[in-house]
């Protein structure tokens, strides 16, 4: 089976190694591909939009439904983590600890519903107090990693950044409190419906964005449209900002479903 | 302005992210935003149909730009008979499958809507986009829902099938992607009109030749083109029924599609048939794929593994019959994406039904079960009929076009193929009707009922109303797109192959 | 032979992308485990990603930004597109990372679920589990 497998790879290497004879020599400015479409974007992206990154001008504007369906594929993944792994079975054992003593409770098996008051705290059996150094080190840092995140979506129109980029550093932020502290600590402040909702709410402000275009009058996510209601100046830009601000929303709470239900395998009690 | 080409896209995707919100927040209104979703799409994939048969082309720029800066979608006569054929197979499983859901998965049935609406965006918007990355996107969006629900079926085998269609299904799509690359290189343009307007100066180039290769061994990959079939079998028999009810239809067939489209638009005749001398070899292709997928089909016991091969049966008639390289033929595959799709739904409707009452459908399973589910194994029958290529049947038709054109190009081995795989339909569906009718439905106490000399009654225990009503719809369908056959081809297909 | 390393040198960057390509083939193919075959997958990506972010390079030009005089409200000097990189493999490219990153998210979804059921992520082992079950 490998000898099979290394025959087949190394005839599609050598097949596709023959095919690059005719493909550009590397960094030329005058291939093709550096011709036709990307002189238009460089030359005219400007005027067009007033955008001076070019790639979130491409990506937000010239080729935004490229972008609205790669935020739909997002908002899938975290939908499938979920709809496979998320198990509602209810725990048998429960573990609860006072938290001005530190004593442990272990209820086993009831047959009645438990009601515990609010300085008990649900946990399990392999409960650790947290470190303090790291515990103090991530909580000092992770106001400032938010504020980067915030930075870099709001900024992709003139420097390198976007909304996928910072969403994903805004969801590490939160998954860097699950790992530093608990999955339930950040379970209690960032709850599981939030985040789904926080998902779909973020594809659907750039559909919505979309579809306020069709219905003044331009085709679908045809940001010119809005100049009538925001003024004709930086319309795009403006566009492309409430876009970016969809995505990073919905790239955000996918991330931190994406790791609750595989660390967890479902359960959300405990991860690493 | 009409905006009916990006409301057949859009409306889905509304739908999914409402279903998605709806439950975590109110369960019960998950199922009619979803029916609503796929009938407004349905409703625009129609007009779509009656305007572009009238008027000609749509091309439908999205954000305002004039392709090639931006993104068009293109709706012709072939775009909007797909597009008709998906949501109008979308709005009707969703209404039968209700209760096929609620049996399998009661505690997650509105994601699974919103799943379900996500997999219809992906297949819409593969029938209508007219840029080549786009295509790559929608594909991504359509195997990932798949993966997905395909793992929420059979609790033991659904997830090693979806991990299997998983590794293939990537390696389909980069190959597509990587061939998309090399259009890139060469020409600058990533839309599929605008190349079509620059190939004629490149048909020498080996960048052109090889990306044309690999864009086809990909979606030859997707659409189960024997021998690269292996995800189907296992991954078709393990999902859940309201999925299985959708994806069997339509994915390999939408996949054909964008064959067709690839053939016809994009590469053009001319460049396929003149300068490339492959179309020999991929006639012989689809031959093999049709005599590999019935004789397979013949050793299984299995209910729906046997369906799942006439699948990749079916396809070698649809590969084979457009790279004949004549009118007769292209027809005959265009409209067998058609027929064959409504042919595929009408069989898993009926299969669906009786796994809903039965739970497993082995073969040997199914004894008597025209006394149990009359309506049910009529419906069967009928799909049955027109697998093997029985008049009025819409079936025969397509077969029809598909010989002619394997004659008057002198592909005999096709034509021998054809007739030879409508024999072993025959005999694989008739091997079914002999357990179902002539075998007496096993009594309470195991023993069967004896000879022929007692009569029984035995109590109809059908499935619900929903499915039945729409397994009526699917089977009556298969009669009357068959009796305007002839309409379809004259008005819709002609006109896209003078062009 | 001294052309084909002229031509080798010139075009070095296709070479790098079919033989990470071909590895990462190689992994998902040959390899038994199943997380060693996700990886396998991800390289295969990332090289068609390489390949198409290679095309965007042109010799002396800087990243696709424009700044200074030409940006945000200014229109001053001509902006002259060989000095700017393609933007749109970039764009392309995003696109394609983020699907890839949502495969690799559902594909270990599907491996906690075959781990939870049968204890085992080797395929030889997963094969044997099946085989013995009653034939469905």
């Amino acid at each position: 089976m490998k000898l099979l497998s290394l025959i087949v790879v190394c005839l599609t290497g050598g097949l596709l190694l023959y095919g690059t004879a005719d493909l550009p020599d590397w960094g030329d400015p005058n291939a093709p591909a550096s011709l036709h479409l990307s002189n238009y974007y460089i030359e005219n992206a400007i005027r067009d939009t007033e955008v001076p990154n070019l790639v979130t001008a491409v990506l937000a504007d010239y080729r935004s439904i490229d972008t609205m369906l790669e935020t739909a594929v997002v908002f899938c993944a975290g939908l499938a983590c979920f709809l496979l792994l998320r198990d509602f079975t209810p725990k048998k054992d429960h573990h609860y600890r006072h938290v001005p003593t530190g004593v442990i409770l272990h209820v086993k098996n009831p047959d009645r519903q438990v009601i515990v008051g609010n300085e008990f705290e649900d946990m399990d059996k392999e409960w650790l107090p947290p470190d303090t150094i790291i515990k103090t080190v991530c909580r000092m840092l992770i106001p400032f990693i938010q504020i980067y995140a915030l930075y870099v979506v709001a900024h992709g129109d003139f420097s390198p950044g976007g909304g996928f980029q910072g969403g994903v550093i805004l969801g590490s932020s939160f998954i860097l409190l699950a790992i530093s502290y608990n999955l339930k600590y950040l379970l209690k402040r960032v709850s599981e419906k939030f985040l789904g909702i926080l998902s779909a709410a973020g594809v659907l402000v750039y559909m919505g964005i979309g579809l306020a275009a069709m219905v003044l009058g331009g085709n679908f996510l045809d940001y010119e449209k809005y100049a009538p209601i925001f003024g004709e100046h930086h319309i795009r830009a403006l566009g492309m900002l409430g876009v970016e601000i969809g995505v990073g929303m919905s790239v955000t709470a996918v991330m931190v479903i994406i790791y609750i239900n595989i660390v967890s395998e479902g359960k959300h009690d405990e991860g690493l | 302005m009409i905006h009916y080409p990006a409301i057949v896209v859009i409306a889905p995707l509304v739908g999914a992210l409402i279903a998605g919100i709806l439950s975590f927040v109110e369960e019960r209104y998950a199922y009619p935003a979803a029916l609503i979703a796929t009938g407004i799409s349905c409703a625009a994939a129609v007009r779509d149909l009656i305007y572009v048969a009238g008027h000609g082309p749509i091309a439908y720029h999205m954000g305002g730009w004039a392709p090639p800066m931006g993104i068009e979608y293109r709706i012709d006569t072939l775009n909007a008979m797909v597009l008709v054929l998906i949501t109008a197979i979308a709005f009707l499983n969703l209404a039968a499958s209700w209760p096929n859901i609620k049996q399998e998965m009661p505690d997650r049935s509105p994601s699974f809507y919103a799943m379900y609406l996500l997999f219809v965006v992906g297949l819409t918007g593969v029938a209508s986009t007219g840029d080549l990355f786009n295509l790559y996107v929608l594909i991504e969006i359509t195997s990932l829902s798949s993966y997905t629900m395909i793992a929420l079926g059979d609790r033991d085998r659904g997830p090693i099938s979806a991990l299997n269609y998983v590794f293939v299904g990537v390696i389909g799509a980069s190959f597509y992607l990587l061939g998309v690359g090399y259009i890139y290189i060469k020409t600058g343009t990533l839309n599929m009109a605008e190349f079509a307007t620059m190939i004629p100066t490149l048909q020498d180039s080996t960048t052109i030749l090889t990306a044309f290769i690999l864009c086809i061994v990909g979606v030859f990959i997707k659409m189960a083109l024997f021998p690269l079939h292996v995800w189907l079998p296992n991954a078709y028999s393990y999902a859940p029924v309201g999925f299985a009810r959708i994806v069997a239809p339509l994915m390999t067939k939408v996949m054909v599609y964008v064959m067709v489209r690839l053939m016809i638009t994009v590469f053009g005749l001319d460049y396929i048939f003149i300068k490339l001398h492959i179309a020999d070899t991929l006639v012989w292709l689809g031959t093999i794929a049709i005599l590999a997928g019935g004789v397979m089909a013949l050793a299984q016991t299995n209910l729906k593994k046997m369906l799942a091969y006439i699948i990749v049966c079916e396809i070698g008639y649809m590969v084979g019959g457009a790279w004949l390289g004549n009118d007769l033929g292209l027809t005959g595959a265009v409209l067998h994406i058609l027929n064959d799709g409504l042919m595929t739904f009408a069989l898993f409707l009926a299969v669906g039904n009786m796994v809903y009452k039965l739970d497993r459908v082995q073969i040997k399973d199914l004894k008597g079960l025209f006394a149990k589910m009359p309506w049910t194994m009529t419906g069967f029958v009928l799909a049955a009929f027109s697998i093997v290529g029985v008049p009025p049947t819409c079936g025969f038709f397509s077969k029809w076009y598909l010989i002619l054109g394997a004659f008057k190009a002198g592909a005999w081995h096709f034509a021998a193929a054809l007739i030879i795989s409508s024999l072993i339909c025959a005999v694989l569906f008739f091997k079914v009707f002999e357990v179902c009718f002539f075998e007496s439905p096993d009594t309470h106490d195991g023993h069967g009922s004896d000879t022929h000399g007692r009569h029984t009654t035995v109590a109809i225990q059908e499935a619900p109303a929903i499915s039945l009503a729409v397994l009526g719809i699917a089977g009556i369908s298969l009669i009357v797109v068959g009796m305007y056959s002839k309409t379809i081809v004259v008005r819709l297909i002609w006109p896209l192959l003078s062009s | 032979m001294t052309e084909l390393f002229m031509l080798i040198a010139a075009k070095y960057n296709y070479c790098l992308y079919v033989i990470l390509m071909m590895i990462g083939l190689y992994a998902m193919i040959a390899k038994n485990n199943l997380m060693k075959k996700l990886v396998g997958m991800n390289i295969f990506q990332t090289a068609i990603i390489l390949f198409y972010v290679s095309i965007g390079f042109k010799h002396n030009a800087t990243i696709p930004i424009i700044m200074g005089d030409h940006g945000h409200g200014g229109h001053g000097a001509a902006i002259n597109a060989a000095d700017y990189m393609n933007p749109l493999p970039h764009v392309l490219m995003l696109t394609a990372i983020v699907v890839s990153v949502a495969t690799l998210g559902v594909a270990m979804a599907l491996c906690v679920k075959v781990y939870q059921r049968y204890q085992t992520l080797e395929e030889d082992e997963l094969r044997m589990r099946l085989s013995e079950k009653i034939k469905l």
